[in-house]
């Protein structure tokens, strides 16, 4: 909807420029875009990842020094906590993302472990390991579908249409697991290795942040965001052990 | 084309094909003799009466299998010649009675194969396991298998398959929350074993039916959905091989496997604290 007016707006602007009237763009927007930053972080105990097997697959497992270890809870050192998925819930939709998510099959792992993108958003699946896959989105609001991948294969072509957390996952190797977390907004930003987020590009004004744990679950804070300026916005999830 | 030199061509075919029958028996026999081809070594404690078991059942179906072929051989040559004027000799009373004669000599010699090769399979599954013996549980699915060991407490958890999360790594369905005695229960990708010690495994499929194969074992058998079904054996060697499923369960039925590991004591003792430690 939202969209739909900057359409029209856009298009009127358009119009108006070609009439010679001085309504253009960068006159509306007089302020500068600002940025919400923050750390994921946690308190408890988080549950114990487990190292994975992957005798069965050799070209696998040799890609790996050490045990690849189960991602649900990705904790990492001062309570942080990576592939949290934050978002705008309400505010600003942003710009319609254009640019590619690439999703790869990886030494028998899913990378990334949680990918964030906006409807209808293109996405590329690769396999680049020497052994065949079946990607597995398990959605319920978007139609389900698997795929096999052989070595060698091309990279599947996939858009979503509808807003959807959908878990993904290997129907050849069951200890792989990912997330697609389909929004209907562009501002949407994943933990990095330090339990660190940003979203930039946003235009003055309030937000409605989400952060979501594939385990804990969603949290919500309000956050404003000045012209040209960086809000703080962190989050802490409780963590149980089992 | 005369009379005289349709006969003599149907002599050279019976003739060829004759000799090609002998060559390709005493071929099939030699392979079978040198044993190119040939189960590999045998690690179990029960796996001589198997080999006992397949030696004699080659042995008398592989005597009928070179006779029959060689009588097949010798009446292509004999009567190869095509000649019209000899009187047909029958089976007495026709066909029938002649396929009833079959089937009896046959069915005879399968049945005799049974009850003897039923007394060794009987010996090794339908006998009680050790009272000692190391219990190990084993799921299958598509396309893996996870084995359970009960963890220092020697006790299993419960199963809730309601519970079963595996990417979480709870591939079986344990409660630690609730359960204390799931919390140290250790679930592997790999079947680690000691080595001369009796292990019973219990196995169960969460999805489909599977196969649990180990030719080194001389151990092949069914997982059925909702039975649980024991095996017991004991290895006698140290090893490492691969376990193979054997009944077709789906897409990835080529790729379920894991490996077997028999272990010195000292070895599954340290491999298990490790995964203690996990």
């Amino acid at each position: 909807m939202h969209r739909r007016n900057l359409s029209i707006l856009a298009l009127a602007v358009l119009v108006s420029a070609a009439a010679g009237t001085p309504l253009h763009r960068s006159a509306k927007v007089a302020v500068a875009p600002g940025s919400i930053e923050g750390t994921i972080s946690y308190t408890g105990t988080p549950p114990k990842m487990r190292p994975i097997d992957m005798a069965k697959e050799p070209t696998c497992a040799k890609q790996h020094a050490t045990p690849v270890m189960t991602e649900s809870v990705d904790a990492r050192p001062g309570n942080t906590l990576a592939d949290v998925v934050v978002y705008v819930s309400a505010g600003d939709q942003g710009p319609a993302a254009t640019q590619t998510v690439v999703y790869d099959q990886k030494g028998c792992q899913y990378v990334p472990h949680i990918t964030a993108l906006e409807v209808n958003q293109p996405m590329e699946i690769f396999n680049h390991d020497q052994t065949s896959h079946n990607i597995h989105p398990m959605s319920k609001t978007n139609p389900e579908w698997n795929k096999s991948q052989p070595p060698g294969t091309p990279p599947l072509h996939v858009t979503y249409a509808k807003p959807e957390f959908i878990p993904v996952k290997c129907n050849v190797h069951l200890w792989m697991h990912g997330y697609f977390v389909v929004l209907n907004i562009s501002h949407s930003s994943v933990s990095n290795d330090n339990g660190k987020f940003s979203l930039k590009g946003l235009p003055p004004g309030k937000y409605t942040l989400t952060a979501w744990q594939e385990k804990f679950g969603t949290q919500t804070q309000e956050v404003t965001v000045g012209s040209g300026a960086t809000a703080k916005a962190d989050f802490t999830f409780k963590a149980v052990q089992y | 084309m005369t009379p005289s030199s349709g006969r003599h061509e149907g002599t050279i075919v019976g003739r060829i094909f004759a000799i090609l029958v002998t060559i390709i028996t005493l071929i099939s026999t030699g392979i079978f003799l040198s044993r190119i081809w040939w189960l590999p070594p045998d690690i179990s404690q029960h796996g001589s009466a198997i080999d006992r078991q397949i030696d004699e059942t080659m042995v008398s179906s592989g005597v009928l299998f070179v006779l029959a072929q060689l009588v097949l051989a010798f009446f292509v040559w004999r009567f190869a010649d095509t000649n019209d004027q000899r009187k047909i000799k029958t089976f007495p009373g026709g066909a029938t009675p002649m396929v009833v004669v079959a089937i009896i000599l046959v069915g005879a010699e399968i049945l005799a194969l049974t009850l003897v090769g039923s007394r060794v399979w009987a010996s090794i599954y339908v006998t009680a396991p050790d009272p000692n013996s190391l219990t190990i549980d084993v799921q299958a699915e598509q396309f893996a298998y996870y084995f359970r060991y009960p963890g220092p407490d020697g006790k299993f958890g419960a199963l809730h398959p309601e519970l079963i999360d595996a990417s979480s790594g709870n591939f079986v369905g344990l409660d630690p929350a609730n359960d204390t005695a799931a919390r140290d229960d250790i679930v592997s990708a790999s079947l680690v074993i000691p080595v001369n010690r009796p292990i019973l495994l219990q196995l169960h499929a969460k999805d489909v039916s599977h196969a649990f194969y180990v030719p080194e074992l001389r151990i092949q058998q069914d997982f059925v959905p909702g039975l649980v079904i024991p095996v017991h054996f004991t290895a006698i060697r140290t090893a490492r091989t691969e376990i193979v499923c054997t009944q077709l369960c789906g897409l990835g039925h080529y790729n379920m496997r894991a490996y077997l590991e028999v272990k010195t004591d000292a070895d599954f003792q340290k491999w298990l604290n490790e995964q203690s430690a996990q």
